[in-house]
């Protein structure tokens, strides 16, 4: 063990744990109230916002998940790219319309304006257990990455004393975000980005100086990494799972729960959209994050000894952990690592107070207690984003995970299944929620069984069409057939008049014209 | 102006947030090795730069857009 990296580590997360009961304190509103706790009184302005969906988005997903899977599979790990350069335009077009409309009736999750809008409980009801199974996995990627970081600095105890810090860590986190909502990953966020930023610059400037440049680790690289296999005959080939993957993650990233949060936490749409331009700075962070993956290959970690019982369990997830012990002083990695636990934790905070929301607005509201108070609605949530933290640790223990990223693309098939009911219906009331929910049904249970075909280890599922083979994200073929089967029986359930359902929304809602 | 050839220009300029969706995921563009810069090979160099790029396009159609009048 080193105690000068383990000192500094802990300073720092003692530093930010004391940062998220303060939190509770900043702009100063009543946490007894759902939209104070889980929305942060739709104050924040650019800034904070921009951090906030940051802290979003980048996450043991940029640090440890997509560099592990460049250093194991090379250039097909680099979809992460295009998916969070598209993420942007994408959100850009669409979630302003979301908020107008949430501002106006005073909705605080996804769920709530699907039940404004086709005037139905149950579709609702659909879109928030969605909601809460897929944030589920993406909180469990975020335990991975803290898990692999705690194996790093050197706590290598057996049994339950193993699992200690990962529940120290866990229960610190459960505390503030019960105490302060979403003012504690907010203000949190903060600290963490100058931390990664710190981190980031470093290891691009002094890791490729260490290895020679940029020329020497590309050439240290097997052939095979390097570029996306061409296309065997009559199938797309890796090019169609890369293309795929990025375009799924970008659709999904935008239906999961937490990033509802936090446009709705913004306190205009003015606010969102100068962010959407502002936001790929960190892309252009991740796609550096993403070369770590081939200078811990140049590097050679997984071969030195002092590494050989970390890979053996983390596999390639280790990668950058060991990347950093072998590149920089103790002091260092403990800024790195403190980067990376913090860069953890604060979006699973934001991630179990979004799905937290919709089990007590779509959920327990509306099924247990229509009558509740919002005093003993934001306690519920409270308790809730306790529970969702839970059900993320047993993805943890029970899914076999060679790549940690695999939790987060699990997560987006699921997600991407309420595309139809909450994103078109921005746009239109054509679609009967009959449909929409027979399409739900369809593409949850075709995506979850493509996955299980791949035994949970892969979520490329390869379609043979007409003697063409197409390998795409489940995600997507999910939503394919989700869009099919939803436009077949809105056509049929209108033809024999079954009831529409109220539309409590106006068209000018969606746009702010009615808020005048 | 009246309001519809407003909204007209202003989903014209939008139409240049296609331009990011087809850089990126038209994938035998750019899966090759040369050019490279300072020995990265194209195929990640391409996709970096298209990072700054793309908040480029989505900062002129913002600034094509942001007026009271369009946050509506």
């Amino acid at each position: 063990m080193n105690w000068t990296m383990i000192g500094v580590f802990l300073a720092l997360f003692v530093f930010v744990t004391i940062l998220g009961f303060v939190a509770a304190r900043w702009r100063h509103g009543d946490l007894t109230q759902l939209h104070e706790w889980g929305l942060g009184g739709r104050r924040f302005g650019t800034v904070v916002t921009w951090f906030l969906l940051g802290g979003d988005v980048y996450t043991a997903y940029t640090f440890i998940a997509v560099p592990a899977l460049v250093f194991g599979a090379g250039a097909i790990g680099f979809f992460a790219l295009p998916y969070t350069i598209i993420v942007y335009p994408l959100v850009f077009l669409v979630l302003p319309r979301l908020w107008w409309v949430s501002h106006k009736h005073n909705y605080v999750t996804g769920a709530d304006f699907v039940r404004g809008r086709y005037g139905s409980p149950t579709l609702a009801l659909l879109v928030a257990l969605t909601g809460i199974l897929a944030t589920m996995p993406y909180i469990a990627l975020q335990l991975v990455g803290i898990e692999v970081i705690i194996a790093a600095l050197g706590f290598h105890a057996g049994g339950w004393a193993a699992d200690l810090p990962l529940i120290i860590a866990f229960v610190v986190l459960a505390a503030y975000t019960y105490t302060s909502g979403l003012r504690a990953p907010a203000l949190i966020s903060i600290v963490k980005d100058l931390l990664i930023y710190i981190t980031v610059i470093a290891a691009v400037i002094i890791i490729p100086m260490q290895l020679g440049g940029f020329g020497k680790i590309f050439a240290a690289v097997p052939h095979a990494k390097m570029l996306l296999a061409a296309p065997p005959a009559a199938s797309l080939g890796s090019y169609g799972a890369f293309a795929t993957l990025a375009f799924g993650s970008a659709l999904a990233l935008f239906a999961y729960p937490h990033t509802m949060t936090g446009v709705l936490s913004g306190k205009n749409p003015r606010v969102l959209r100068r962010n959407m331009a502002l936001l790929p700075a960190y892309t252009l962070v991740l796609g550096l994050l993403a070369l770590l993956g081939f200078m811990a290959l140049a590097a050679g970690v997984d071969k030195l000894p002092a590494f050989a019982s970390g890979f053996q369990q983390y596999k390639a997830n280790f990668a950058v952990p060991a990347l950093i012990l072998h590149s920089f002083p103790a002091w260092f990695s403990g800024v790195a690592f403190a980067a990376i636990v913090i860069g953890a934790l604060v979006p699973a905070a934001i991630m179990s107070i979004a799905a937290a929301n919709l089990f007590t607005r779509n959920i327990y509201r509306e099924y247990f207690r229509p009558q509740c108070s919002s005093a003993e609605e934001a306690r519920v949530a409270k308790w809730a984003s306790l529970v969702v933290k839970a059900g993320a640790l047993i993805f943890v223990l029970e899914l076999p995970s060679i790549y940690a990223i695999q939790f987060q693309l699990l997560g987006g098939v699921w997600i991407a299944q309420i595309i139809p009911a909450v994103a078109l219906g921005l746009y239109t009331r054509w679609w009967h929620r009959g449909g929409l929910a027979l399409g739900w049904l369809c593409g949850m249970v075709v995506g979850t069984w493509m996955v299980a075909s791949l035994h949970f280890a892969g979520t490329v599922y390869p379609l043979h069409l007409f003697g063409f083979t197409i390998p795409a994200y489940a995600a997507l073929w999910g939503l394919i057939l989700n869009l099919i089967v939803a436009f077949v029986f809105t056509l049929i359930f209108r033809a024999l008049h079954l009831a529409e359902g109220q539309d409590a929304t106006a068209p000018g809602d969606y746009t702010g014209q009615s808020a005048q | 102006m009246s309001s519809s050839t407003n909204g007209k220009k202003r989903s014209s300029w939008r139409l240049l947030l296609l331009v990011p969706f087809i850089a990126t995921l038209w994938v035998p563009f750019y899966n090759r090795v040369e050019p490279t810069f300072i020995g990265i090979p194209f195929f990640y160099w391409y996709l970096l730069l298209w990072a700054p790029l793309s908040a480029l396009i989505t900062w002129i159609v913002f600034s094509r857009s942001d007026s009271p009048d369009n946050d509506r």
